[in-house]
């Protein structure tokens, strides 16, 4: 079986929820971007997988193609909580390695509403939250965090200086929501939402959508376009094994350790050989759990990760440097190609003043909370 | 009015038991093949697959703070702040629900610390009926 590379990849400015235009013609802004990208048009595209999440009862994907182009391909709608984009680029990536289609596109869209996402039961009775605790995400990846505090003693600062980071990436990144320095004091500062989130700590409610067109090895080189193209080196998903607390605590760390243990394995390599990371930062207390659950540091080490500024751009491995989903914005259908898209800009040497040096080896990670994990490795593709 | 305000309250939740006699308990479903604790009524274990082999299993009244999360913003209606909490239950089962009777500060509030769990009125919550219901809530052990 021969690899599979994105030829053509794109996303638009993430602006502010509600701003954006309807979701097929958002949709349709990064699918001419991504197809524009390679040069490529939409009667060349022979399937297209749409992530979406808000309307995904709604058949998005062919909505786009009303906007673009209705060439009859068979269209798959995919929702997959916040892993839906991933979902979306996995199950292009798989047809064309089942050997089924040479060029295919996946698209991720997603209008958000404002406020915030999560909640403790509806269902029948009385409402539940604050009641039996709180279902809302900030206070459940606040104790998703607080897990890691309780094991190694992980403070609030150390949690809120992940924030610090991904948001001075977003100043030198143009397509990012926000492009504004927030030092420690402001973050530790801000309105506390769900000890230790603070509103800074907590991923921005964004319109966006990104796109990538797929292609078969032998497609890519007999259309020339080897030259930047990113391979696909692992490509895994995994559901949340049986944990004894997850009936209560969703638990985000089994399915990313299994996940990434598949990836390193598929793409034959190992966390040290990756140069740089997109992570699922929804909170910022769920970036620190994730270091050690992709393994770019020991157990209990992500601590000094985070305090080091081994995880910033410049340092050992830069986790982030789009501004990750705390600043750049959080598109729940677009975010799994967004940051594929963004390793990708690494990886061609396009991605200007965030740019990661000799950036090769590339990985993205995801989570849709109930739960599914996807993460990619991508590497910079020799003509 | 007078007569559904005179009827008992109901469980929050289905694996709150309010005998006619005798004090509310939290029921679990116990996996008879793997150990695994459940919460509510089911046939198959989600742990090892087994089916058929749930046996219903009175849970603790005592256990230790897992993790928790102060909660400052929720939705409209809702009284901030309250203290999110997962506790694992004294021989199995972990329950998330609110701490209360402590102050909801990081400082006074030990993570591995033995709280007990108190059976009282749902905040004041009523459904549509106009029925009332009884919650479970954390507090610390004296």
């Amino acid at each position: 079986m021969s690899d599979v590379f994105v030829v053509g990849i794109d996303m638009t400015k993430f602006q502010k929820a509600g701003t954006g235009p309807a979701v097929d013609l958002l949709g349709a802004q990064a699918a001419l971007m991504a197809l524009d990208d390679c040069g490529l048009k939409i009667q060349q595209m022979e399937a297209l997988y749409c992530g979406n999440l808000g309307q995904a009862a709604a058949m998005v994907g062919q909505r786009v193609l009303q906007q673009i182009g209705q060439t009859g391909i068979p269209v798959v709608n995919c929702a997959n909580a916040c892993a839906t984009g991933a979902t979306a680029f996995r199950e292009a990536w798989m047809a064309i390695k089942a050997g089924v289609y040479d060029l295919v596109l996946a698209v991720g869209v997603e209008k958000m509403g404002g406020g915030l996402l999560g909640g403790a039961g509806g269902g029948q009775g009385i409402p539940k939250e604050g009641l039996l605790g709180s279902g809302t995400m900030p206070a459940v990846f606040a104790e998703a965090g607080m897990e890691h505090t309780r094991k190694y003693g992980t403070t609030f600062a150390q949690f809120a200086k992940v924030s610090v980071k991904n948001h001075h990436h977003s100043t030198m990144n143009p397509k990012s929501m926000y492009q504004i320095e927030t030092p420690l004091e402001t973050v530790m500062n801000a309105e506390m939402i769900a000890y230790p989130n603070t509103k800074l700590m907590c991923s921005v409610n964004v319109d966006g959508s990104a796109a990538a067109v797929l292609a078969s090895e032998k497609k890519a080189r007999e259309l020339g376009l080897m030259g930047r193209a990113v391979r696909v080196k692992a490509s895994v998903m995994t559901s949340d094994p049986w944990q004894e607390r997850d009936l209560v605590m969703p638990d985000v760390n089994t399915c990313t350790r299994l996940a990434a243990k598949k990836a390193y394995e598929m793409a034959g390599v190992g966390a040290t050989d990756i140069n740089l990371v997109e992570l699922h930062d929804c909170f910022a207390t769920a970036e620190i759990l994730h270091y050690e659950n992709l393994g770019l540091c020991g157990d209990g080490e992500a601590g000094r990760m985070i305090d080091t500024g081994e995880v910033a751009l410049g340092g050992r491995v830069p986790v982030n440097v789009s501004g990750g989903l705390l600043s750049k914005g959080h598109p729940l259908g677009a975010t799994g190609i967004a940051n594929i898209y963004e390793v990708s800009t690494h990886l061609r040497g396009e991605a200007g003043k965030r740019q990661v040096k000799d950036a090769r080896l590339g990985l993205t990670h995801v989570i849709g909370l109930g739960s599914a994990c996807g993460i990619h490795i991508l590497e910079k593709a020799s003509a | 009015m007078a007569e559904t305000s005179a009827k008992p309250p109901l469980p929050v939740v289905d694996f709150l038991k309010l005998p006619d006699a005798g004090q509310p308990y939290l029921e679990g479903h116990k996996c008879q093949s793997c150990g695994a604790v459940f919460l509510g009524e089911r046939a198959i274990c989600s742990k090892c697959g087994t089916r058929n082999q749930m046996k219903a299993v009175r849970l603790a009244d005592t256990g230790t703070l897992y993790v928790y999360s102060i909660v400052h913003r929720s939705f409209p209606g809702i009284q901030v702040p309250y203290v999110s909490a997962i506790v694992d239950l004294d021989g199995g089962g972990t329950l998330k629900g609110n701490l209360i009777n402590v102050e909801p500060d990081p400082e006074k509030i030990r993570l591995g610390m033995p709280v007990e769990v108190v059976y009282k009125d749902a905040l004041g919550r009523k459904d549509r009926e106009g029925n009332s219901y009884t919650s479970y809530f954390f507090q610390p052990r004296r």
